[in-house]
């Protein structure tokens, strides 16, 4: 098949051949004539995001040709999902640590005691810091007087890290006056921070 | 012969001249138009203004003074004339400046823009090339704006896309230049034409330094990197490439994420090169006023090229 889409601009050669292999009831081959490079550079990342063959030449001053060996198979488009989890939208790459208990795995209580005093210590040490960290369940006693990592949450905190804490559970564990670091936070907060997260670290 | 109170010239490619009247004032001078980006006459209008304006933002200066330029074809309406230009006296306005007259000719293609003049005090001017070794790049708009806008000329995008796109073109740098006048800022440029990766050279052009860009970090604006992995990417993008590529170095770098690097931009933000220790409070700062502001990369010593994106 032939696409002849010369005198066209870009996004439509693009949007003819798109149209074109989509229209295909079979595999075929599909040679799509244009008078621009960046035609010939948009088609060939056009079938290279459906995984097709395709090739570029230049057949004149102001023509080129390119082939793409396009593939209509019974199962869905294969399409390559990297570029796109790589970032997405405005909210690309935030960090966003989230701490659900006050000890860093199942284990022996001590060392898991002393493993999130450890990690949360490496923390204020990394070169990105993140945007947020959010505590619920027994994390929420780490925000408190008498946590073993307030300091290094205040130190985040002063380095512009938003600390948020679960008011339930604050309340439920009848803690709340001894928050010592950061907010009070809602659910709904909980759920839109994370939402948002490029990134989330939940050790 | 050069003129002593020439503060910045042709020389610099920098974003607009400056040139010096006493010792507290310096006078900001800049223009620029472009046909239209998007269909409605008032948008239009709204955005060539705040990407006129931005170049006074990006030396660090406060506008007060534009002058509209047209280039009208013979058959278009009055009442687009009128929306085009009603949209730029509303950005204007926002910015605290006025416009004081203009100029018209005829044109076979419609074009809209403005010159635009500020002030600044000569001590604080922000050219785009002093920056330092340790500096962090803090960007305060999303990329991806000459894809998106190629992608609207065959409407498809999303209603909710497009608002992104035109709220993003059409916001001022205002608020982002007065907060980054409270921070010990080393160069500032805004992102336009030559897209983010050719401004960044600019920044660097000279100085000794590379910029390290992690693509990751780089707000885009929603959809663009998907329409760019599909090839809707206009000329000026594969044009930026193949300008300054031979001063950029990729390391592992998707394709569809360094295409938006060069996709160039319209009204972009402000990028920002100031000490490491400060940027995640400007970024802070900024996303307090809803700001989109990201910390992209940092600059170093010089290794291998100008700018490295990784």
């Amino acid at each position: 098949m032939i696409v002849d889409a010369r005198g066209l601009t870009c996004p439509l050669p693009v949007i003819q051949t798109k149209a074109a292999v989509e229209g295909l009831e079979k595999s075929e081959k599909i040679s799509v004539l244009v008078d621009n490079e960046t035609a010939v550079q948009n088609l060939l990342r056009f079938a290279a995001q459906r995984n097709f063959q395709a090739s570029g030449s230049k057949k004149g001053e102001k023509e080129f040709e390119v082939v793409i060996d396009a593939i209509v198979s019974d199962e869905p488009i294969e399409t390559k999902d990297e570029e796109i989890s790589c970032g997405t939208d405005l909210r690309d790459g935030k960090l966003v640590v989230v701490l659900s208990s006050d000890k860093m795995g199942t284990g022996d209580e001590t060392l898991g005691t002393n493993l999130m005093k450890a990690f949360v210590f490496a923390l204020t040490k990394q070169d990105k810091l993140p945007a947020n960290i959010v505590l619920y369940n027994s994390g929420a006693n780490l925000s408190c007087e008498g946590s073993p990592v307030l300091d290094d949450l205040k130190l985040l905190e002063s380095e512009g890290v938003e600390i948020v804490t679960c008011g339930t559970c604050l309340d439920f564990y009848g803690i709340k006056e001894k928050l010592a670091v950061g907010s009070v936070t809602n659910m709904y907060e909980i759920v839109r921070i994370q939402e948002e997260a490029g990134v989330i670290i939940r050790p | 012969m050069a003129d002593p109170d020439l503060m910045v010239g042709f020389d610099s490619n920098d974003d607009a001249a400056v040139y010096r009247i006493d010792e507290n004032t310096a006078l900001i001078q800049t223009v620029d138009i472009f046909p239209p980006v998007v269909d409605d006459a008032y948008t239009y209008g709204q955005i060539a203004a705040a990407n006129a304006l931005s170049d006074v933002y990006a030396m660090g200066g406060t506008p007060k003074l534009a002058l509209n330029i047209c280039c009208l074809p013979e058959n278009l309406p009055d009442s687009t004339i009128r929306e085009i230009l009603r949209g730029g006296i509303d950005k204007v306005k926002e910015a605290g400046a006025v416009i004081a007259g203009g100029h018209t000719i005829q044109d076979h293609e419609l074009k809209y823009g403005l010159s635009v003049t500020g002030f600044i005090k000569p001590s604080e001017v922000l050219t785009n090339n002093g920056v330092q070794p340790g500096d962090c790049l803090v960007l305060t708009k999303p990329i991806g704006t000459g894809i998106l806008t190629t992608a609207a000329k065959v409407d498809l995008l999303s209603q909710e896309s497009y608002e992104c796109l035109v709220r993003s073109m059409a916001a001022l740098n205002k608020d982002a230049a007065e907060i980054m006048g409270h921070w010990d800022v080393h160069a500032c440029t805004d992102v336009t034409g030559f897209g983010l990766a050719g401004h960044t050279k600019e920044m660097v052009a000279g100085s000794g330094q590379t910029a390290v860009i992690d693509c990751r970090s780089v707000p885009v604006l929603p959809d663009a990197e998907a329409f760019a992995s599909e090839g809707i990417i206009p000329a000026g993008a594969y044009r930026n490439r193949s300008y300054i590529e031979a001063f950029v170095k990729t390391q592992d770098v998707p394709l569809a994420k360094e295409d938006l690097m060069f996709d160039p931009q319209t009204s972009g933000g402000l990028l920002i090169a100031l000490p490491a220790k400060d940027a995640a409070n400007l970024t802070k700062a900024m996303g307090d006023q809803g700001i989109d502001a990201a910390v992209i990369g940092e600059i170093l010593p010089f290794k291998e090229a100008e700018v490295i994106i990784k």
